[in-house]
């Protein structure tokens, strides 16, 4: 443990502590005080007390936001990974720790946000203890993947743990379970990123049918790709803004790294974006385009995936950083679109009541992402998620760990 | 698969082996069983409500007086059936609705706890001890029947059992029983779509020559007669022949396959890459040795 201490203590900023009253901090503090109210209520009323579900909308914001586009918001762990263990890229190495980490919390929190809309939640150990197993379930698989998927990403960052705790065997054990967490990571990644869109599949009788779609589940798993690389550019950006003397990328050039992400994310929009029209040319639904449904799904296609895919393009080939980060936020516009589309807007549509998230909704969901902005910054300031990332001398020296 | 299914299964599997003889031999052929509902023959008296709600000690509904047969009504945590009214061309058509306790239910197979148990007798029952309360249930059933108890810390799948409860008595549906026009029959599927047949048979200008239920996502329990087209009386007639569970069956066989192939073809993709680039130098040792 000395060496721990030695580690941790090599940690801490050496300039004067801020004020503890940041602008997030004073934003985030009472929305997380009214966010555990809102679950108090919530457990002891019932849903309906807290939530605009109903009936005929079974599923609201708090799937449609926090689960389903969450889990697309988090793909670029296994992107990334991917890049770097399985196609041994090194350019990306510098990012690889923060992005695991950023997915991990992901899971944990958005997913976990899961358990705040189970009717009965103490119940949510049957699938995992076999009081019964529903095999024939998307949502059983999409249950175990999220498990077994958060303990591979929590295998891949562990590394980052036993270095901070200075456990130095350890670090070297877990280490070289790397690859196989990866592998299984990205197996699983890919199962569960289109299982959650597989769910939709049973909603044959009541999805629209500009988004309804045999291949629903192949849709959500390539935009899963450049929703994550979207928002590892959105991410990386914030946080090196934020987080400027925490973060130390060696000779590593972030711009670069961004435009890397940039390239691969217009690749997969556009291999998107080619799927969705061949979909739409193949059910010829022309007849919903000149209506509201028909503007919704232009904006969405062409809007909002089609219009960033050329930026991206755009942005790298004339290395114009900023297009690129905007590109990014319409990227990430549109993947939330997308998703709520096939969740709630478009589910249901011809309800003439329809489903708009209550202002209580909002404010837990707000406290999620808040929460999983201070676990986030409670990790990076303490632990070595940017410093060990890039290669250099020291990097050769943390070989002989 | 609960204990003792399990022996039962396990005990017929043994005897299977020492005998020789096919499991399915050994079975009860046990039939589905479901309710036949003749529209033409419904006064819209609403006996069939009070009766499962008493049954149970559900909200049992004032039908003198609440003059509910004005509005469109769905079926509710409060309510597994209800009677609605539709003006058709044949004049006023009373149509119940209740779970149709499909052959093969989108809801059985969207529970990822099997806490929606499509019964080997037919009817679909919920488990209260097995359900998370995830709703999903609700998402996919075609017909829009499973409803949630929003209002309570404790809350329930509410739908109609068939009174699952009262057939294992050897009782018929409390509403069946309670239906002062025989509008209503219980029996096995088989049976009743001889019976529904027959009715149109006799009389071919009485009926659409057409029973809902009959291949509706697959074919459900509970069948229907009618003397007007069935669009008419509110039923959607878009969901196709399809059993719902057919949707996601590519999706979820395609698993064990992507499970297994796509790791090792992950890790020849490693093996293949030569961890080099270009531009940061040479590759890093620590990925060299997988």
């Amino acid at each position: 443990m000395s060496s721990g201490a030695t580690l941790s203590a090599g940690a801490e900023p050496l300039q004067k502590k801020p004020s503890f009253w940041t602008p997030f901090n004073v934003i985030s503090l009472p929305i997380m005080a009214a966010g555990l109210i809102i679950l108090v209520i919530r457990f002891t009323q019932g849903l309906g007390s807290v939530t605009n579900l109903n009936q005929e909308f079974p599923w609201g914001f708090w799937i449609g936001f926090d689960v389903v586009t969450g889990v697309a918001f988090a793909g670029g762990a296994y992107v990334i990974t991917f890049t770097v263990y399985v196609m041994r890229s090194r350019k990306y190495m510098p990012i690889v720790r923060v992005t695991v980490l950023n997915g991990l919390l992901a899971y944990i929190f958005y997913a976990g946000a899961l358990v705040l809309d189970l009717g009965r939640p103490w119940n949510i150990i049957n699938p995992i203890i076999g009081n019964d197993f529903g095999y024939n379930s998307v949502l059983f698989l999409v249950a175990w993947h999220f498990l077994l998927y958060m303990a591979a990403e929590f295998i891949e960052f562990s590394p980052v743990v036993a270095e901070w705790l200075g456990w130095r065997r350890a670090r070297k054990i877990l280490h070289s379970l790397t690859l196989a967490a990866v592998i299984f990571g990205v197996t699983l990644s890919t199962l569960h990123q289109s299982g959650l869109g597989a769910l939709f599949l049973l909603a044959k009788a009541k999805i629209h049918p500009l988004w309804y779609s045999e291949f629903i589940p192949i849709l959500f798993f390539v935009s899963s790709i450049f929703a994550g690389l979207a928002m590892i550019i959105v991410e990386g950006t914030i946080s090196h803004r934020v987080l400027r003397d925490r973060v130390k990328m060696g000779n590593f050039d972030f711009e670069e790294i961004i435009f890397g992400l940039a390239k691969g994310a217009a690749i997969a929009m556009f291999a998107y974006y080619f799927f969705k029209l061949l979909v739409f040319l193949h059910e010829g639904h022309w007849e919903y385009l000149g209506e509201s449904w028909g503007y919704l799904y232009l904006l969405e296609v062409g809007g909002l995936t089609l219009v960033p895919c050329i930026l991206f393009a755009f942005g790298v080939r004339n290395r114009r950083i900023g297009i690129v980060r905007f590109a990014a936020v319409l990227t990430l516009l549109g993947v939330l679109l997308n998703r709520m589309n096939v969740s709630i807007i478009a589910f249901n549509w011809y309800v003439p009541n329809h489903y708009y998230p209550s202002w209580m909704e909002i404010v837990v969901t707000l406290m999620i992402i808040c929460a999983e902005i201070w676990v986030f910054r409670w990790i990076v300031t303490r632990m070595p998620v940017y410093e060990r990332s890039a290669p250099g001398p020291d990097e050769t020296e943390a070989e002989r760990l | 698969m609960d204990r003792r299914s399990f022996l039962k299964t396990g005990g017929a599997a043994a005897a299977c082996a020492v005998t020789g003889k096919r499991q399915d031999q050994l079975e009860d052929p046990t039939e589905f069983v479901g309710v036949l509902v003749d529209t033409t023959r419904c006064i819209g008296c609403r006996s069939c409500e009070v009766a499962c709600g008493m049954a149970h000690d559900l909200h049992v509904p004032d039908v003198q007086n609440d003059g509910a047969l004005d509005e469109k009504r769905t079926t509710s945590e409060r309510q597994w059936t209800v009677v609605n009214r539709y003006d058709t061309d044949a004049g006023e058509v009373f149509v119940k609705k209740q779970c149709m306790h499909c052959w093969q239910p989108a809801c059985a197979s969207a529970c990822l706890t099997n806490a929606m148990h499509k019964t080997k007798e037919g009817p679909v029952i919920w488990r209260s001890d097995k359900c998370m309360g995830c709703r999903f249930c609700m998402v996919s059933c075609p017909f829009d029947v499973p409803k949630f108890e929003y209002d309570s810390w404790n809350p329930r799948i509410q739908k109609c059992t068939m009174c699952w409860d009262r057939l294992q008595q050897g009782q018929e549906p409390a509403c069946v029983k309670a239906c002062p026009t025989d509008a209503l029959t219980f029996g096995p599927k088989r049976e009743l779509m001889e019976i529904a047949r027959i009715r149109i048979y006799n009389h071919p200008d009485r009926y659409v020559h057409k029973i809902y239920g009959e291949h509706e996502v697959g074919g459900t329990g509970w069948l229907y007669l009618s003397a007007v087209p069935f669009e008419q009386l509110g039923f959607r007639m878009d969901l196709g022949t399809t059993p719902y569970p057919e949707y996601t069956r590519d999706f979820l066989y395609g698993v064990p396959v992507v499970l297994f192939a796509l790791p090792a073809l992950l890790y020849g993709m490693r093996l293949l890459s030569d961890g080099s680039d270009s531009e940061m130098g040479p590759p890093d040792p620590r990925n060299d040795n997988p």
